[in-house]
């Protein structure tokens, strides 16, 4: 066999790319990992992670401004952003050279370049890759490819970011000083996180919804109670509202936001924009094979596979929900039915959870309610509310709610909707007994520690069946 | 202390079987010995006997009542002068039973401690005990909300396929089933002027069942031989003429006769496939297939090697009859190491069977009839069966099977050589 011939080439190494290359290699196939960038992608570099490391710094600083309801004072305290950056960018960098590791371990072939997809050649596909830091290309052979070369952030036609003052995640991960004041365009999960941020480091927020609510996709009950603390917080929430025009000065950006039928103008120093993501399918070669796209999404099967017969996409380059954990998911997926494993089904979009760390967290997985009553489905909805918890009283973070939602018929749990307390944290209990198709009764009884934040899950369904206790 | 009386488990593989008929009601007394109930296991119909003296206090289950597991209780005999049990055993435990104890103090632990003991004592019935044989029943993995959905849409859940895992029973495997309107006709008896619907039997289940199994996982070959029987029904008829109606010996007894002296010479097409090893027999059991009604039946002649035809030909009259009249016990259809299936009866002139598992092969014997034949350049008649040898390529090869044939044919064509 030829030495540059592999059961499989991977483009990308982000969590779906690299994910799918060690499955590959435990399951015994010749794989080969091509990553441009970095390896762990935007999740582990640019993404996850590091956001998670910042909303950690923004979270001390608003216990160290509640201190004294613990029995403490503090004065003279000092914050220093670039020492909370530089610890957000040593996090990613621990992570991405430990999947250099893992991919080593696994006898993955990684090699640094650009990859794009050449003319079929006996029945094989062609990979060429330009090779980093070296003026050389490798051609390389497969049967199967799998694209997962992920997205970026979106412009507007009227604005892009310039990493001055219109920010992309990039910047706003990495701030050279902290502004005083912000515009957030968008407020999905990304536009909330920063929104928290900065909010909690004493920058004065704007966000700003095109939808009539904040996080839109999340239950309108956990939006709302999302949107209040913002506001009680001191963020400006602006929803039903879109962005005209901005015009970029030296020092300050001014917006002009048309909201309700009125236009008004907002100055602030910098400006964020948040507002989705675009696919990475340029310059792939994708044009070579009969490889469909659905607005700059490529389009796959239950299976991943793209319409052209042994080319895969998995990740942010496919259809949403753009998430690393459904990236990865669909990596294992993907290449165990090119091995043709037994036993594995599609996956259930409505069983990828959703999670957003701003202050309160939030997650969801399953049908709103809204969704559900769309679809005619029968249901029982119960909530409970964190000041009902003796532990979220306990830690002093009782604000929030958890709300399942129940077929009325079946007991099948299709939707559980949570803000709160470490809720990105508990959803995993509502993922496990989504996958195991347990009813009402199940949880119901169910013995949950005592006490836990967990306990207002039980709660929850109790209440959809209205057995709550505490409430 | 009244009794419960359990489902018998009337062959190793029965796992549940239908109680076809009560042969007596609540209020009479019975004796050890006599007949209860018949039972409709997934071989046959059999009656089951009362093992103590006393009176029926309850019937637990209904007549027609299908799918009883084994070791479920059937009955309550009681004891002469003892009243009912308030509480009766319940056909089902109910879901909701599984998690009803909380233990609070250490008296109560006692009781619960007691009661688990009983519980254990009752899982070991006095039959199973007996014969020594424990099967555990194969359990059925599916997930809590496809059970509920199954319920709710009354179907079957025993009969669904799972493709989870270990074949665990999902919400879409349901419900990809209720997309299908059969279903709904397959539990319920509909008649109309173009169909009749006939819910299949537990032996109809069983039958498609191991047929499936057997082509689905015994990679079958088929190797077919004329074979000139005109020595052989000269033979039957000078045997037959001296028997003075004691005895009638029919082709069908020789063949299995001839079988065994076969796989005696041949004894490597005496096997069958246990996934890590081969089992090579030593005894020629030879099952014969029996058509009964409503399907078929294989009986076992065992040790043919070491019995003559007349015995054999007896053993084989009194074998299917019982089987017609489905009364064969267990050890009379359960095992065996070779099969043969004869439907020259009917006129057939060939065909293929499916092999018995977890048997190598399998014997079709087609009709003996004149046909043409060219010996030595000169056609003339004779009376040719035409038979043909399935066998399971994993422990039957090409070569083996092809030897045991020849050695088949040489025998049957050559009766006088089983005298050797």
């Amino acid at each position: 066999m030829n030495k540059n011939d592999f059961d499989l080439i991977v483009i990308g190494g982000g969590p779906g790319g690299y994910v799918a290359a060690i499955r590959a290699a435990q399951l015994g196939l010749s794989v080969t990992l091509i990553e441009d960038k970095h390896l762990g992608g935007i999740c582990l570099n640019w993404g996850c992670i590091p956001t998670k490391a910042l909303l950690r710094a923004s979270e001390i600083k608003h216990l160290l401004d509640n201190v004294s309801d613990f029995g403490f004072s503090v004065s003279n305290i000092k914050m220093d952003i670039n020492k909370i950056t530089k610890r957000s960018r040593d996090v990613a960098a621990q992570l991405s050279s430990g999947i250099k590791h893992l991919l080593k371990k696994n006898k993955v072939n990684v090699i640094d370049g650009f990859a794009y997809l050449d003319k079929k050649e006996n029945e094989k596909k062609i990979v060429i890759v330009k090779l980093k830091n070296i003026d050389k290309t490798l051609k390389l052979s497969s049967k199967n490819i799998i694209i997962a070369t992920g997205a970026r952030s979106r412009n507007l036609p009227f604005v892009s970011s310039d990493a001055i003052n219109i920010w992309d995640y990039k910047t706003a991960m990495t701030p050279p000083k902290l502004p005083s004041s912000l515009v957030i365009i968008g407020s999905g999960a990304i536009g909330m996180e920063f929104a928290s941020f900065y909010s909690d480091l004493g920058v004065k927020v704007t966000v700003i919804e095109a939808l009539n609510s904040i996080l839109p996709n999340e239950d309108h009950d956990i939006s709302q109670i999302v949107a209040s603390n913002f506001k009680k917080r001191g963020v400006d929430i602006k929803v039903n509202a879109t962005l005209k025009s901005i015009s970029n000065n030296p020092n300050q950006v001014i917006s002009e936001i048309l909201s309700n039928g009125k236009t008004e103008t907002i100055n602030s120093e910098k400006l964020i924009l948040a507002i989705g993501i675009i696919a990475n399918t340029e310059k792939l070669g994708l044009e070579k094979y009969n490889i469909k796209l659905d607005r700059g999404h490529i389009v796959t099967d239950q299976w991943l596979e793209t319409s052209e017969k042994g080319i895969y996409a998995i990740g942010d380059v496919t259809q949403g929900p753009w998430l690393a954990h459904k990236a990865s998911h669909e990596a294992t997926l993907c290449v165990e039915k090119i091995v043709g494993l037994d036993n594995l089904h599609p996956i259930d979009k409505t069983s990828i959870p959703g999670c957003t760390y701003c202050r309160p967290q939030v997650a969801s997985i399953g049908l709103t309610e809204k969704v559900a009553k769309a679809n005619k489905i029968d249901i029982k909805v119960g909530k409970f509310p964190f000041v009902g918890n003796g532990k979220a009283i306990a830690l002093g973070d009782s604000e929030g709610l958890i709300k399942t939602i129940f077929n009325k018929n079946t007991g099948e749990l299709i939707g559980a909707h949570m803000v709160g307390p470490e809720v990105t944290e508990l959803i995993q209990g509502f993922s496990i007994a989504k996958k195991l198709e347990t009813t009402e009764y199940e949880l119901m009884h169910t013995i949950f520690p005592h006490p836990t934040l967990s306990e207002a899950m039980h709660e929850s369904v109790l209440d959809a069946y209205d057995q709550a206790i505490h409430y | 202390m009244s009794v419960e009386i359990l489902m018998p488990a009337l062959s190793p593989t029965m796992e549940e079987g239908t109680l076809s008929k009560w042969l007596v009601k609540e209020g009479d007394k019975v004796v050890s010995g006599d007949l209860i109930a018949e039972i409709e296991t997934d071989k046959a119909t059999m009656e089951v006997e009362s093992v103590e003296d006393g009176t029926i206090g309850k019937l637990l289950v209904m007549e027609g009542d299908e799918s009883i597991k084994v070791n479920a209780p059937i009955a309550i005999l009681l004891f002469d002068g003892e009243a009912l049990p308030v509480e009766l055993p319940s056909k089902e435990k109910k879901e909701e039973d599984e998690i009803n104890v909380q233990v609070v103090s250490n008296n109560k632990l006692k009781e619960v401690d007691l009661e688990v003991k009983a519980e254990f004592k009752n899982e070991v019935p006095s039959i199973i005990k007996e014969n020594n044989i424990i099967k555990k029943s194969k359990r059925i993995f599916s997930s809590p909300l496809a059970r509920r959905i199954a319920k709710l849409k009354n179907i079957d859940i025993t009969s669904v396929l799972g493709s989870g895992p270990n074949g665990r029973i999902l919400k879409i495997d349901i419900e990809s089933l209720s997309d299908n309107n059969n279903l709904k006709i397959e539990t319920s008896l509909n008649i109309n002027d173009n169909f009749e619907i006939v819910k299949n039997t537990t032996m109809r289940k069983t039958i498609a069942e191991r047929l499936v199994k057997s082509k689905n996982e015994a990679p079958h070959f088929y190797l077919s031989l004329d074979c000139n029987i005109d020595k052989l029904l000269e033979i039957r008829t000078s045997i037959n003429s001296k028997s003075n109606n004691d005895f009638k010996i029919s082709v069908n007894d020789i063949i299995i006769k001839t079988v065994s002296a076969s796989l005696i010479k041949v004894p490597k097409a005496n096997a069958s496939w246990e996934n890590e090893n081969t089992k090579y027999f030593k005894n020629t059991d030879i099952s014969v297939a029996v058509a009964i009604d409503g399907g078929l039946i294989t009986p076992i002649v065992r040790d043919v090697q070491s019995k003559g035809l007349m015995s054999i030909s007896l053993e084989m009259k009194n074998l299917s009859s019982k089987a017609k009249e489905g009364k064969l016990l267990p050890e009379e259809y359960v095992g065996g190491s070779f099969s043969i299936s004869n439907l020259g009866m009917f006129g057939i002139k060939e065909f293929s069977a499916v092999i018995n598992p977890p048997q190598g092969a399998i014997l079709a014997v087609g009709a003996g009839e004149q046909r043409p034949v060219v010996i030595n350049g000169q056609i003339s008649i004779a009376t040719i069966m035409t038979v043909t040898l399935s066998c399971d390529h994993r422990v039957v090869d090409g070569a083996v099977g092809a030897e045991f044939l020849s050695a088949f044919k040489e025998y049957i064509e050559n009766p006088a050589l089983m005298l050797l």
